[in-house]
């Protein structure tokens, strides 16, 4: 019988610990306003991992940066809340996008209880510094001071690296340590990478394609080893990536999103066995896969993505749906409704016909 | 991103950027530098008076009169008592009993009506055709105005200045071209073919940027015969500039042939069959030809400097040749400047015109980034 | 020689024999201290008419490879031997490139990156009509149409020659890429990882393209790649390499029903599935490629194979029929029985 859950942990899983409100992010460009994220939604929970999956200019690497508030001029965040839940000795929700981004509690919030993996593991170690000193760096940085109270020295934080380095799975940790970026392979810096993310015991990992860069042999071992970590320090994860396999392999839930909007979000195993939206649906028929029919012709998406600047008015993916309802979808903006369990989808299709668009 | 970065409000406008080639779209992004453009129009001014500086003189820039020496600065005028009317004031000389210097006072009730496209002495323009039409001229042929002042011989400043003009930017201009020829030449065998090739150029450019400019030019401009005319020396000593000048580019130029030759389109010409002399000059050019001329027009403006400096030391342009160098020898003693401070004034021009060339070598160089992808 | 079963024509390309090694030098005076074998004996043919998939992982030589053919770069060794359109069968590896500049139109490429593969100052009429102009076509209105002809089979607008590459995205920029290599109507094209840098949903309109014009110019295509699921979808037979060699060549089908080397098996296994339901196995690969200037004795893959044995270690497999028409190259191909997944 599992212990009942103490009144702390029940809150946990009751709400979210990360979730992010009607975001909306702009770009103000001299040719015209691009509205890169517009109206996203979605929760992550405590030790859960959700994937974030769409193709070019869906706006999940600028709704990335937004969590981390990372973005700059010319873009701001226009509207919209991420509503953070710290723990500690006073828990509080923390509105992540009115904090300023260079403030101090932003600061301290990065790397300590929200880390980040960046897509390109080469451009985000520094190649002159070792990347035991980079990781060392972070630790200082954060958890200056032990469980106990005592203060973490350089020479702790060094022997915190390479248990950490062991833990990732890097052979050789000791020399590693010393090892400079461009030393390693793309698997091996990969893992420091997410060593480095780990330091600091983050409760939420943004994870942006980690694995896009590598080959797919490798990408199976992070991917198992993303998996482990989570287990063993049920870090939430939110996994960015355009691959749906990967998606399939690593999420507990998935948010679909297309030219900044989300189109359905759901359990991963209803988006892939039950979608609902029609774009969801094209995209899943449209890879080639392992088991399919060889040498046949593929079911595309008809059209092309506009450019940004060139938003369809309403529902930005109704000039290539297949089943666009005329009068309705180019007039008005479909919201999230529920459409299973947990299952929620943007398309009129599951609006009730009678509701004023 | 797959998405095109253009921007397309309209299918109109979509188009309009869809066909325009680079230059186009770098004189789009160049627009908007108001700093470079109007730098650019100062520019065009400057080159307008190198076509024809005899239209700009008020009068032959060589005549001498010794009892006219030191005339301060007469400056144009343009209302007379609320009507437009173009004079300058006249100057009255008195001379210092105790110096035994003539000193000369402007008297604004005394002044000397100016005319517009006045005709005066006559000169050929570009050599083609001739006329006597100047922009401005004492309305009475037989005076003499100094806009600028006079220098100790008696030569009006300005007109010198309008000739000196011509000569400085002039030799910034032919010395960048010629560097640019020998940069993009050298610099491209050495990155296309490598080997052999690049580490004997390679070497050559270290060990002529290795050596000390000034001995250069001071050798080499000793070495020009003393009897050449002041035209020949003008071309020596571009060529001179240019020669030495080059290294820089020509680095450039490899380095960016380096990275070209691994490029896909490059090798897709390759592939279609095109001979190497036709992938260099068809294919790798003309991607980088818009940096190297941003980064010419950079370079334009220390040759300038370069030219100034080594006729104000006496060794490049030689009187009776005018150029803004030459004019500021005028200048080199404390004696002169403290009693004709205006002889400093070619010194003013050569900030204006080097400043204007590096706003628009940079407005330049901003514009011409490589295709955003 | 890798003889096809029921061949009277001999094959469109012959490999034989390939190698093509980089010298790594040390030291003032440039000494040659090891070579990086980039590609290491490479034998397969290529009937006119098929897709031949070629895949495997960074490092394992299958861009060196696909340039070595086109003679982009210059092979140490080996043949390939290449039929002609009159029959004759001629070897590309040796040729000058005078000798070479007839036979260029006959066989072309299409590159990986769309926003590479182009020249940005020229139009899509320049670019696409380049190889016309270089071999021969010297009217500028022939080319033009021509160049409409060809923007049109691959689906774009003609108006769109005049044209520059900025303006068009990075599916539409690979269609160019496509018109491109179809110009001079090629017989063998190379394709290398055509759509590993699109979007998937652009991905499947340019695989459906690359099929139609294949069956409707009878092309012969060697699809480079390094997704499994794609060159699943698209070609004919498929070969594996791993550290500049072949591990395994056969049907596509057999290859994905049955693999006889334990590499390729470990490859399916590693591609991940659209499918929550189909869990990962926990048989992951471990290790890392071993670098191509320093190979492991023996067979390259001995020591991350599950199945290794002493003889592995001490002797190097050959590339063997091990049924009809499948090659693998490992000493226990017969007795493993390995899964995809």
């Amino acid at each position: 019988m599992p212990p009942t859950p103490t009144a702390a942990e029940s809150r946990e899983q009751i709400e979210p610990l990360l979730s992010v409100r009607d975001l909306r992010v702009v770009f103000e460009l001299e040719e015209g306003t691009v509205r890169a994220v517009d109206g996203v939604s979605f929760n992550v929970r405590a030790g859960q991992v959700v994937g974030i999956v769409g193709e070019s200019g869906c706006g999940k690497s600028v709704t990335m940066k937004a969590i981390l508030q990372l973005i700059e001029t010319p873009g701001r965040i226009s509207r919209g809340e991420i509503l953070y839940r710290q723990n500690g000795a006073r828990p509080r929700v923390l509105d992540l996008a009115r904090l300023r981004p260079r403030g101090a509690l932003m600061r301290a919030l990065r790397g300590a209880e929200i880390a980040l993996i960046p897509q390109e593991p080469m451009a985000a170690f520094s190649p002159v510094h070792t990347v035991g000193q980079q990781i060392i760096e972070a630790i200082m940085l954060h958890a200056s001071r032990h469980p106990d109270g005592r203060s973490i020295s350089r020479h702790d934080a060094r022997v915190m690296t390479i248990e950490l380095f062991r833990d990732v799975g890097i052979s050789m940790p000791e020399q590693r340590v010393d090892a400079y970026s461009w030393q390693l392979s793309g698997g091996l810096r990969q893992r420091a990478m997410i060593a480095m993310a780990l330091s600091c015991r983050p409760r939420l990992l943004i994870a942006d394609e980690p694995t896009t860069a590598i080959d797919v042999t490798t990408q199976a071992q992070i991917l198992a080893l993303l998996r482990e970590l989570q287990r063993k320090y049920d870090t939430a994860i939110i996994f960015i990536t355009h691959d749906l396999g990967v998606i399939a392999q690593v999420a507990h839930y998935v948010v679909v999103m297309y030219l900044g909007s989300v189109m359905e979000e759901g359990p991963v195993d209803d988006i892939f066995h039950a979608p609902k939206h029609p774009y969801t649906k094209a995209l899943l028929r449209s890879i080639p896969s392992l088991y399919g029919e060889t040498r046949m012709i593929l079911p595309v998406i008809a059209g092309a993505l506009p450019h940004p600047f060139n938003r369809p008015p309403g529902c930005p993916f109704h000039p290539r749906c297949d089943l666009v309802i005329p009068h309705r979808c180019a007039h008005a903006v479909p919201r999230l409704v529920p459409v299973g369990l947990q299952q929620q989808a943007s398309c009129f299709l599951y609006h009730d016909p009678a509701e004023p668009a | 991103m797959s998405i095109s970065e253009s921007p397309a409000l309209s299918a109109a406008t979509e188009e309009r950027v869809a066909v325009a080639s680079n230059w186009t779209l770098v004189w789009w992004r160049f627009r908007k530098h108001y700093l470079a453009l109007a730098s650019a129009f100062v520019l065009a001014v400057l080159y307008i008076v190198v076509l024809c500086p005899d239209f700009f003189s008020t009068q032959n820039p060589e005549l001498t009169d010794a009892r006219q020496a030191f005339i301060p600065v007469q400056p144009l005028h343009f209302f007379d008592r609320g009507r437009f009317s173009l004079w300058v004031p006249e100057v009255v000389g008195k001379r210092n009993p105790v110096t035994l210097r003539m000193e000369w006072t402007p008297d604004p009730n005394r002044k000397i009506p100016v005319k517009l496209f006045a005709q005066r002495a006559s000169y050929r323009v570009l050599g083609l055709f001739e006329t006597n039409i100047h922009l401005l001229g004492p309305a009475d042929a037989g005076q003499r105005i100094f806009l600028l002042g006079s220098d100790r011989l008696g030569r009006d400043q300005w007109s010198r200045i309008m000739h000196g003009t011509q000569t400085s930017m002039t030799v910034g201009l032919v010395a960048v071209a010629l560097s640019v020829v020998l940069g993009v030449a050298l610099g491209g065998i050495s990155g296309y073919f490598g080997g052999l090739a690049d580490q004997v150029i390679q070497r050559l450019i270290e060990l002529l940027q290795s050596v000390p400019t000034i001995p250069i030019w001071l050798a080499l401009s000793a070495a020009l015969p003393r009897d050449w005319t002041p035209t020949q020396v003008f071309f020596a000593i571009t060529v001179i500039l240019s020669l030495v000048g080059w290294t820089t580019l020509g680095r450039e130029v490899r380095g960016r042939f380096l990275a070209l030759r691994e490029e896909d389109f490059v090798l897709a010409a390759k592939l279609a069959g095109c001979s190497q002399r036709r992938i260099i000059l068809r294919h790798m050019v003309p991607t980088f030809l818009s940096h190297i001329i941003a980064t010419s027009s950079l370079a334009i403006p220390v040759l300038i400097i370069s030219e100034t400096s080594l006729s104000f030391l006496g060794l490049g342009i030689r009187p009776p040749a005018i150029s803004w160098g030459v004019l500021l020898q005028e200048a080199q003693n404390i004696q002169t400047l403290a009693l004709a401070p205006w002889l400093l004034i070619p010194g003013l021009v050569v900030i204006v015109a080097v400043l204007a060339f590096n706003l628009v070598g940079d407005g330049l160089r901003d514009a011409s980034d490589p295709y955003s992808r | 020689m890798i003889s096809l079963a029921g061949e009277n024509v001999p094959p469109l390309l012959d490999v034989r024999g390939l190698r093509k090694y980089f010298p790594v030098t040390r030291g003032f005076f440039r000494r040659v201290v090891a070579q990086v074998r980039a590609v290491d004996d490479v034998s397969f043919a290529v009937r006119q008419g098929e897709t031949l998939g070629l895949v495997g992982e960074s490092g394992c030589g299958k861009t060196t490879l696909s340039r070595s053919i086109l003679r982009a770069i210059e092979p140490t060794a080996g043949q390939v031997l290449y039929r002609t359109r009159e029959g004759k069968v001629v070897d590309l590896a040796p040729m000058s490139g005078a000798e070479l500049k007839p036979l260029r139109r006959d066989v072309q490429m299409i590159f990986q990156d769309p926003f590479g593969s182009l020249n940005p100052r020229m139009t899509l009429l320049d670019n696409v009509g380049e190889p016309l102009l270089v071999n021969g076509m010297r009217s500028r209105r022939e080319r033009t149409e021509r160049v409409a002809g060809l923007l049109q089979l691959v689906g774009l607008r003609p108006e769109f020659m005049h044209r520059f590459p900025h303006a068009f995205s990075g599916g539409q920029r690979q269609r160019i890429g496509i018109a491109r290599a179809l110009a001079t109507s090629p017989r063998l094209v190379v394709a290398d990882e055509p759509v590993s840098a699109l979007d998937v949903s652009v991905q499947a309109q340019v695989l459906n393209l690359l099929l139609e014009l294949q069956s409707r110019l009878r092309l012969t295509f060697i699809f480079v790649a390094h997704d499994l699921s794609v060159v699943r979808h698209i070609s004919d037979r498929v070969a594996v390499m791993y550290v500049g060699q072949l591990v395994e060549l056969a049907p596509t089908e057999a290859v994905f029903a049955r693999p006889r080397h334990p590499y390729t098996a470990a490859l399916m296994r590693a591609v991940p599935v659209p499918d929550p339901r189909i869990a990962v196995g926990d048989a992951i690969l471990k290790g890392e490629v071993p670098s191509p200037a320093a190979p492991p004795s023996g067979c390259y893959f001995h020591p991350r194979c599950r199945f290794a044995q002493d003889r592995c270690c001490r002797e190097a497999p050959l590339l063997r029929e091990v049924s009809p028409g499948h090659f693998a190259r490992c000493h226990f191909a017969e007795q493993l029985s390995l899964q995809a997944a």
